[in-house]
């Protein structure tokens, strides 16, 4: 018998104020659910308009675990479809990225669609004479998304038609994503550099924690980033500092460190570590750049822009970004214990080559299946993944500096190493897969 | 002065192999020149390792760190320890110039990487750039190109 299929008492009753019940991250029926509610209620992270610039051009992935295709419209708009031939439920595009030119033709009986979806053609046509066609589901064509929406060349989108609107969801959380974008001198970026993925035999939702988890770098990655620092002080008096350490070494800050640069919490899940400071925020300046920041935006804007260093934005549910490092890193759901991590590197249109080459260093070093700071983490997740199921206990806490009167506020700055990001993330997780589930009442 | 024959290549590219399967990293690492990198390509025929994303594109700094961590108290991705194997086949010496003393290897492999109850099998090209130094060859750059360089991998943590 299900335990919380429609059931939105049940599925609300796994989090509590400084709890989160195990089943969040091992139970397949909880998934199932999250694909069906979560992933369809918010609005979830599709891909870059850089991937698409021309007619035609689509690129293929999932949301939730739903396959869709974005492609740019005859229009120049960007379109989010299903991936499935309405008549026999073949894929479409192809996976990956190309161009369909002016309409998607399925490869299994040469059905047509335009790029917005719509029923072009079939072969032999007057085989449907008469058969009702028209009112089948089949008529409609490729079916778009609940509803797309790009902010800055950012595609998102709704899977359900109606829902919490875009500004609403998102709210002053855009500011990280127009942070990253600003680093630009021409305002604009492009997916750069290729995308590094690295499956993961854990819960998607681990990873979401893991990125204003501000209390495990000194510890799980003193193996990654405390051996780079002690191989680094044995390095002859006067060598140049590498790129490399430059990037390891801020991972060894002290807890005060991580303390003072404060976590911002905004509302429905989304907030960041990296208030006033981060540790993004030491890194060798890059000859040129500052000048064309200035060029392009004036001095005072342009230090204002680069003085903002936040660390990890998690946009709930399932994407981080980093804006001084350009990265976004997208958690993929495949199952309750597997996830496909896609680490995506951007250049900045119009800046040094050097920015582009410290940011895929970066990408290389911390979230590649080589990486040993991943290995770190891996770790840590799977063993997690095995443990939860121990009889031993049933809830994961999360009560480190929680405050009762916290439960309403938003846009709160408090301590980096308050984990209330990660009891908002809970909330909004509790918010959205029971929007639109009946409640025990009701049924 | 002398030079390396075709034989000492391929004998020098199959005991490379050997030391790390035989787990001796410092002993591996003592083969690369002071400039020496290692790199795994991310993409097919990938060229370039700077404004591309690769699996690794190291110098010995930084595989120095890797082969240290491997030892660490609280390198608990190590605990227990990953175990490697080489299944070469013959290399090949596809280019030399004794001249400037410099020799490219091409050999096919697969490789296996096992940690608790899991091994996972690769299969790649390693690609050796050596040079002739004192006598002695040494990596210059040693390429692993995967077949499915671009695929959703797991951990992986020692070297091909």
């Amino acid at each position: 018998m299900a335990k919380y299929h429609n059931r939105a008492q049940a599925v609300a009753a796994l989090v509590r104020d400084t709890e989160v019940h195990k089943d969040c991250y091992i139970d397949e029926e909880i998934f199932d659910l999250e694909m069906a509610h979560l992933f369809a209620n918010t609005w979830v992270y599709v891909g870059h308009a850089s991937q698409v610039p021309k007619v035609g051009d689509f690129y293929t992935t999932t949301v939730g675990t739903q396959p869709v295709v974005m492609v740019r419209h005859t229009d120049q708009s960007v379109r989010v479809l299903y991936n499935r031939c309405p008549h026999k439920g073949v894929q479409v595009a192809p996976e990956g990225c190309g161009n369909t030119g002016k309409f998607f033709r399925c490869p299994y009986h040469a059905w047509t669609f335009r790029t917005d979806g719509k029923l072009l053609s079939i072969p032999l046509k007057k085989g449907y004479d008469n058969t009702g066609l028209e009112n089948c589901e089949a008529s409609h064509g490729m079916v778009p998304v609940g509803a797309v929406q790009v902010h800055r060349d950012f595609v998102f989108c709704r899977l359900n038609p109606e829902g919490v609107g875009f500004d609403e969801f998102f709210g002053d959380s855009l500011s990280t994503l127009d942070n990253m974008v600003d680093r630009s001198p021409e305002g604009k970026l492009e997916v750069a550099g290729g995308v590094m993925r690295y499956m993961h035999h854990c819960n998607w939702k681990m990873l979401v924690d893991n990125q204003t988890d501000t209390c495990h770098p000194m510890v799980a990655h003193e193996s990654s980033a405390g051996t780079a620092v002690k191989v680094w002080n044995d390095a002859p008096p006067g060598t140049p500092k590498p790129m490399a350490v430059e990037l390891f070494a801020p991972f060894m800050s002290p807890y005060e460190f991580f303390e003072n640069m404060g976590i911002r919490v905004w509302d429905n899940g989304h907030g960041h570590t990296g208030v006033s400071d981060s540790i993004h925020a030491d890194y060798s300046a890059v000859p040129g750049y500052m000048e064309q920041m200035v060029a392009a935006y004036g001095e005072e804007r342009a230090k204002a822009i680069l003085g903002d260093v936040r660390h990890n934005t998690v946009y709930f549910p399932n994407i981080m970004v980093k804006g001084p490092i350009q990265t976004l890193r997208v958690f993929k759901p495949i199952a309750a214990d597997k996830t496909l991590v896609e680490s995506w590197t951007f250049r900045l249109v119009g800046a040094p080559d050097l920015l582009l080459e410290r940011t895929l260093m970066y990408n290389r070093l911390i979230n590649a299946p080589t990486s040993v700071v991943g290995h770190d983490d891996l770790e840590m997740y799977e063993r997690a993944q095995t443990a939860l199921h121990s009889r031993g206990s049933q809830w994961i806490n999360v009560a480190r500096l929680y405050d009762p009167a916290e439960v309403n506020q938003t846009n709160v700055v408090t301590n980096g190493t308050n984990e209330m990001q990660m009891r908002s993330q809970m909330r909004a997780w509790v918010k959205f897969m029971t929007a639109t589930m009946p409640t025990e009442a009701a049924q | 002065m002398s030079t390396p024959t075709n034989q000492q290549l391929i004998d020098f590219v199959v005991a490379e192999a050997s030391l790390l399967d035989e787990l001796r990293f410092d002993d591996w690492l003592a083969l690369f020149t002071e400039d020496g990198r290692y790199w795994m390509p991310l993409a097919h025929g990938q060229t370039d390792p700077r404004l591309h994303a690769s699996l690794m594109f190291e110098d010995k700094l930084l595989l120095k760190v890797r082969i240290e961590r491997l030892h660490g108290a609280r390198t608990f991705s190590q605990q227990p320890t990953s175990r490697c194997h080489h299944l070469l086949q013959q290399p090949v010496v596809t280019a030399r110039d004794d001249a400037a003393g410099t020799y490219t290897c091409r050999t096919a492999f697969h490789y296996v990487e096992s940690r608790r109850d899991t091994q996972t099998l690769y299969a790649g090209w390693a690609t050796h750039t050596l040079v002739w130094q004192d006598g002695a060859l040494r990596i210059q750059l040693k390429r692993v190109d995967l077949v499915n360089c671009d695929a959703a991998f797991g951990n992986i943590q020692l070297f091909m």
